[in-house]
């Protein structure tokens, strides 16, 4: 049997690099000494990077982004905690439905989302700029980070906390002193998901932002004029890197503390 | 001693259309052990979950050393448990999981340290204070399960199945401990369990409960010599139920006539009523003989034996005697399957070892 078929892992090479040789193109060109991407490449430089560290407006479009990106995924999570908690620790009336309520935005296509809140909050004469934002990445956030509290909690042993409530600890101090450190990795994960997708989002940003720019809008602004290319390049590049080390410390945490067997089911995004 | 120590006054439990516990009431004495046993699904869980306060009930109230316990949550009831899984809580030590219950009682840190110290003396687990839940064996986690909840000093301590887990020479030897533990340190223990053999030989009393009601509450040695129902007799130990008919009552006895083997005078504990067909016998296996000759009992059958299972210390027969159409077990010390020639035996049973029972 020492004929091997290798038919697969052609596909699965080719499956890879369609995937990910669009995205290395990114870095490639950031340190490329052209205003075009075009090959053949004209040779080293990293004065795109200096460029982008010199503009003002980026730097306010990555703060912004920053801001939205940490309230939203703070309440987002919170909101995400309790109901995943709700829904496997408990049978209720209303569960599906609920549970439904809050999956439909990660449903429904986002530019319908992105509308429906532009049209409510115009109509309640409140401004564009970064709250409407912030409540739509919470709207869009909370299902994520839901998802992988609920894989989080499905494996906790709820008599742990019967436990505590038998040694003494009312319901506060059985959430803090047992709960709270053992779903803590679940919560983190979720905190830095729900991050990543609230930093990364443009439709809702797009409709709502107004005149405060995140830093994806910044991005998408830059891309008209051609000479600006290169340091939304670099920019990219950043945002790689930072996105790729977030999601795979995410992962790891989600992992912490639970047995062999339950890995296999983490990845239920 | 207070005999009314805990009182479970007419309690019910109901999920929905299951009544889980089902109108219950009875005592349980100060420093008893305590068992609930029966089959899974008999309520005995629930009930034991009432008391700690897991559950609260559809009726009825609970007292224990006289205070009314019944609305009470668990961290203000006067009793601790040992859970079936242990509970252990995997993110802190030993030392830590046992003083976890201790923060609230006030308890200065020099009384905190000679309790921990104490406790783990008493379940023997010096030098294991720095381990986590993961790396302990099981009998080492209901170790440390049973010192969680015996360091606030409970004034009842109730367990779930906590021997379940383990393997038979290390329950065997668990059951030991716990009982000598029991008695060392008074406290009152309602043990939960669904292994008869577990309940009988730590209890003192045991109640049987089976569909969320009592089917006997009694020492040990009660259960298995006078069952009072069917499923009792069932339950506790082997049996062999006979059919019968009850006559005349003579006294203490009663005549019956049992189906294929003709008319006997029995003991009637029970006093059950005369011409009742709603009766059966019950005659131990290890009650009966087995002997290759006749003998002079009350009865005595010719029978031939169908299959034998040596079990060490005895041997369990099957045989079949002519005339009753069923397979009657017997258990014997003397002889094994090599001592019968042609499979043909003789059984004998002795009146006084019949159990006349009525079926519900």
């Amino acid at each position: 049997m020492n004929e091997k078929n290798n038919s697969l892992l052609v596909y699965t090479l080719i499956y890879f690099g369609f995937l990910y040789i669009p995205v290395l193109f990114l870095p490639i060109f950031s340190f490329n000494d052209a205003n075009y991407m075009s090959f053949p490449l004209a040779g080293f430089t990293t004065d795109h990077y200096e460029e982008m560290w010199s503009k003002r407006n980026l730097h306010k479009a990555l703060w912004a982004s920053v801001k939205v990106g940490v309230v939203a995924s703070v309440v987002s999570t919170a909101i995400a905690l309790l109901a995943a908690k709700a829904f496997v620790r408990y049978k209720f009336r209303g569960q599906n439905v609920s549970y439904g309520a809050i999956m439909m935005p990660f449903l429904i296509p986002e530019i319908i989302l992105a509308v429906s809140i532009l049209i409510i909050w115009i109509n309640l004469g409140f401004p564009l700029g970064l709250v409407p934002v912030t409540i739509g990445h919470i709207l869009f956030c909370t299902p994520f980070a839901m998802l992988i509290l609920i894989a989080r909690i499905e494996g906790f042993d709820f008599s742990l906390e019967e436990a505590s409530r038998d040694l003494g600890e009312n319901a506060w101090g059985t959430f803090y002193r047992v709960s709270l450190p053992l779903y803590l990795p679940g919560i983190i994960a979720a905190l830095l998901l729900s991050f990543i997708i609230s930093f990364d989002e443009f439709i809702l940003a797009f409709f709502l932002s107004g005149s405060d720019a995140t830093l994806p809008m910044y991005m998408w602004n830059q891309m008209r004029f051609v000479k600006k290319l290169p340091h939304v390049l670099a920019l990219g590049a950043v945002i790689i890197v930072f996105t790729t080390f977030i999601v795979l410390l995410a992962f790891w945490l989600r992992n912490v503390g639970q047995g062999k067997e339950k890995k296999d089911i983490a990845i239920k995004l | 001693m207070n005999e009314n120590f805990i009182q479970i006054n007419g309690i019910s439990k109901h999920f929905g259309n299951v009544k889980a516990v089902d109108d219950v009431s009875f005592s349980i004495k100060e420093g008893e052990f305590f068992s609930l046993l029966g089959p899974s699904g008999c309520g005995k869980t629930t009930l034991l979950r009432l008391l700690a306060g897991f559950e609260y009930p559809t009726n009825g109230n609970l007292l224990i050393d006289g205070s009314d316990i019944t609305a009470l949550p668990p961290d203000k009831r006067p009793t601790n448990m040992v859970f079936q899984n242990y509970a252990i809580f995997p993110h802190i030590n030993v030392e830590q999981n046992i003083k976890f219950g201790l923060r609230k009682l006030g308890l200065t840190d020099d009384e905190i340290k000679k309790r921990v110290d104490d406790v783990l003396a008493l379940v023997k687990l010096e030098g294991y204070e720095e381990r986590f839940s993961g790396q302990l064996s099981g009998g080492q986690r209901q170790r440390v399960a049973l010192a969680r909840a015996l360091v606030r000093q409970p004034k009842v301590l109730l367990l779930d199945e906590p021997l379940g887990a383990l393997d038979k020479k290390l329950r065997d030897e668990m059951q030991l401990e716990l009982r000598t533990l029991q008695k060392e340190i008074g406290i009152t223990f309602v043990f939960v369990t669904h292994d008869q053999q577990e309940a009988i030989s730590m209890s003192d009393r045991v109640a049987v409960m089976s569909e969320g009601k009592i089917q006997q509450l009694s020492a040990p040695n009660e259960l298995y010599k006078n069952p009072e129902n069917i499923f009792v007799s069932d339950f506790i130990g082997e049996t062999n139920f006979l059919r019968a008919t009850t006559k005349s009552k003579d006294g203490e006895h009663i005549n019956v006539t049992i189906e294929d083997l003709g008319d006997f005078k029995v003991k009637n504990n029970l006093n059950i009523p005369e011409n009742s067909s709603d009766v059966v016998c019950s005659v131990r296996p290890e009650s009966m003989m087995i002997s290759r000759d006749k003998s002079d009992w009350d009865i005595c059958l010719e029978a031939k034996i169908n299959q034998t299972s040596y079990l060490g210390e005895m041997t369990r027969f099957y045989v079949e005697v002519s005339g009753i159409n069923k397979v009657i077990t017997v258990s014997s010390q003397h002889f094994d399957n090599q001592s019968f020639e042609n499979n043909t035996c003789f059984i004998s049973i002795s009146l006084e070892d019949i159990s006349l029972l009525q079926k519900k």
